[in-house]
């Protein structure tokens, strides 16, 4: 493994031997298992692993919905123990309010945090024009493109200005060649914001694509099995993607992942 | 509009159908007209009803006692609806007791509310408005319980309180149940208030009707339940076009429905 740079700033967001124990009627489910990464300011890092490895779970605790059994997440050295405007979250799909305009859904955050409306109003039109929805306010989520409702969705994320941005398998509920379109569109937007990304995927060329280094997490309990950086030149793009190195990274990631399918083909509930 | 035409056409060929069978079937079996007056003569009684203006006062009776009584009664529905739904510590004290009212057959309560509220308009609404509590009530309930988790938590992680849930996300995610209450709570209402006319009461269609049936007048009894098939049709398509106008967003996931509906 290639050892990477650091930089010498404290990390934006921690987590810390994070474990998490569901507990239901007959058994109890460990969904981490001493999960331990860094992100650092205006990186982009994926975490990537099977389904069922805890993904969701890791999201649902960095964005204080979920309070972890054991260890803790810190924001910029605080621990997060409950929803914080420091972390803007995009859920896969992109869960607008139907009955909501597009402007109005952009501005949830705004109203649940009692931000300065005219402030953020302002902010959320030009969060528009970021995402490429300019003209499209007062539209209703029902009248546009799976894409479009997810580039919503991030302009939503983005409006409380937050020092991490979540992104839960944004786009995963799209199909393939929207997915490929909006990779890019995220990684202008990203390159636009500079903000600190946790990306959750399940895809190693979306994560490959996107990342500045990706985490590889176990089968349940996931812990972190590897953390590979990317260090490719941005802007990139389709060549990118035909890169020697574009391709190792992904032969990297895709040969971590199967091992671990070959290694529990009884998909570990314990 | 091809569409529209035979929208249209056809429920009228019925129509047209039905009251040629129903002219000729009265001449033929020659039914007396105590049994069943012929077409032509309920509809002169129906004109001369309306047009001699005594059955304005009926009619305004029984709309005026309906709507008051439906709005009281769907108001205190969604409000007591809402708060169950928001509160286990109230469902627990109050639920139980919402539900054994619920199964009592309203109808047979109209004697008790003519006593305690007297034989004018106002023991009509609390009729009306006890009928349409209940449907209103159960689907504002079940409709807040049963929201989208997930939206939700959209809401959670932007730090929302409770009531900006609950307004933004929970009741508009119930208006789709709400209405389909306020859809039954018309017709139901219009019940009550013809219940409550029929046991005591000086005005009101249930009491044209009623006395109307003492004079053996079949062809003003059925000028009544006409006069109130067309209100609960009005009341019915207006709370639709207010459901379609309010609930925009469920429109196109309901088109097969709506087209049913029309027809």
């Amino acid at each position: 493994m290639v050892s990477r740079e650091r930089s010498s700033e404290a990390p934006i967001l921690t987590a810390k031997k994070l474990s998490v124990v569901y507990a239901t009627k007959r058994e109890s489910i460990t969904a981490l298992k001493d999960l331990s990464f860094e992100v650092d300011i205006g990186e982009f890092v994926s975490v990537i692993g099977p389904s069922g490895c805890g993904k969701s779970t890791l999201a649902k605790v960095a964005s204080g919905l979920v309070r972890p059994s054991g260890g803790e997440v810190l924001l910029a050295g605080t621990p997060v123990t409950a929803p914080s405007r420091d972390v803007g979250v995009v859920f896969q799909n992109p869960r607008l309010l139907p009955w909501k305009t597009v402007l109005s859904n952009v501005m949830v955050p705004a109203r649940a945090l009692r931000l300065d409306p005219v402030a953020s109003q302002e902010r959320a039109f030009e969060l528009l024009r970021l995402v490429g929805l300019e003209g499209f306010a007062n539209n209703y989520p029902h009248e546009l493109s799976g894409g479009m409702q997810q580039r919503v969705g991030l302009a939503r994320g983005l409006l409380p200005d937050p020092s991490v941005l979540l992104m839960d398998e944004p786009l995963a509920a799209l199909d393939a060649l929207t997915r490929e379109h909006m990779s890019a569109e995220l990684q202008r937007i990203w390159m636009a914001t500079r903000k600190s990304v946790i990306f959750i995927t399940h895809s190693i060329s979306e994560a490959v694509f996107l990342s500045d280094r990706v985490v590889v997490l176990s089968n349940r309990p996931g812990r972190v099995i590897d953390d590979v950086p990317v260090n490719l030149s941005r802007p990139r793009d389709l060549d990118t993607m035909a890169t020697p190195s574009f391709v190792e990274i992904s032969n990297l990631l895709r040969k971590a992942l199967d091992q671990m399918g070959a290694s529990t083909r009884t998909d570990g509930t314990k | 509009m091809r569409e529209e035409v035979i929208l249209v056409l056809y429920p009228l060929i019925t129509l047209v159908v039905i009251i040629f069978l129903w002219s000729v079937g009265v001449e033929i079996f020659d039914v007396p007209n105590y049994i069943l007056p012929g077409p032509y003569s309920v509809l002169s009684t129906f004109i001369a009803a309306y047009s001699q203006g005594y059955i304005w006062t009926h009619l305004f009776f029984t709309f005026k006692s309906t709507v008051l009584g439906y709005f009281v009664g769907c108001g205190l529905g969604l409000i007591l609806g809402s708060l169950l739904a928001e509160s286990r510590t109230l469902e627990k004290f109050i639920y139980i007791y919402v539900v054994i009212l619920q199964s009592i057959p309203k109808v047979a309560l109209a004697p008790l509310i003519i006593m305690w509220f007297g034989f004018g308009i106002e023991s009509k609404i609390v009729m009306v408005a006890l009928i349409c509590f209940f449907p209103v009530f159960i689907n504002t309930f079940v409709g807040i319980r049963q929201p989208d988790p997930d939206l939700i938590d959209v809401l959670r992680v932007f730090s929302a309180s409770r009531s900006l849930i609950f307004f933004h996300v929970k009741l508009p995610a119930a208006a789709g149940s709400i209405f389909a209450g306020l859809q039954i709570a018309v017709v139901l209402g219009l019940i009550g208030a013809v219940v409550a006319e029929f046991v005591a009461s000086q005005y009101g269609l249930g009491t044209v009707i009623q006395s109307a049936a003492l004079e053996l007048d079949t062809s003003l009894m059925l000028t009544g339940v006409f006069s109130l098939a067309l209100m609960g049709v009005a009341g019915s398509l207006l709370v639709r076009i207010c459901h379609r106008k309010v609930v925009f967003w469920e429109e196109g996931r309901s088109q097969i429905n709506r087209n049913v509906e029309v027809a």
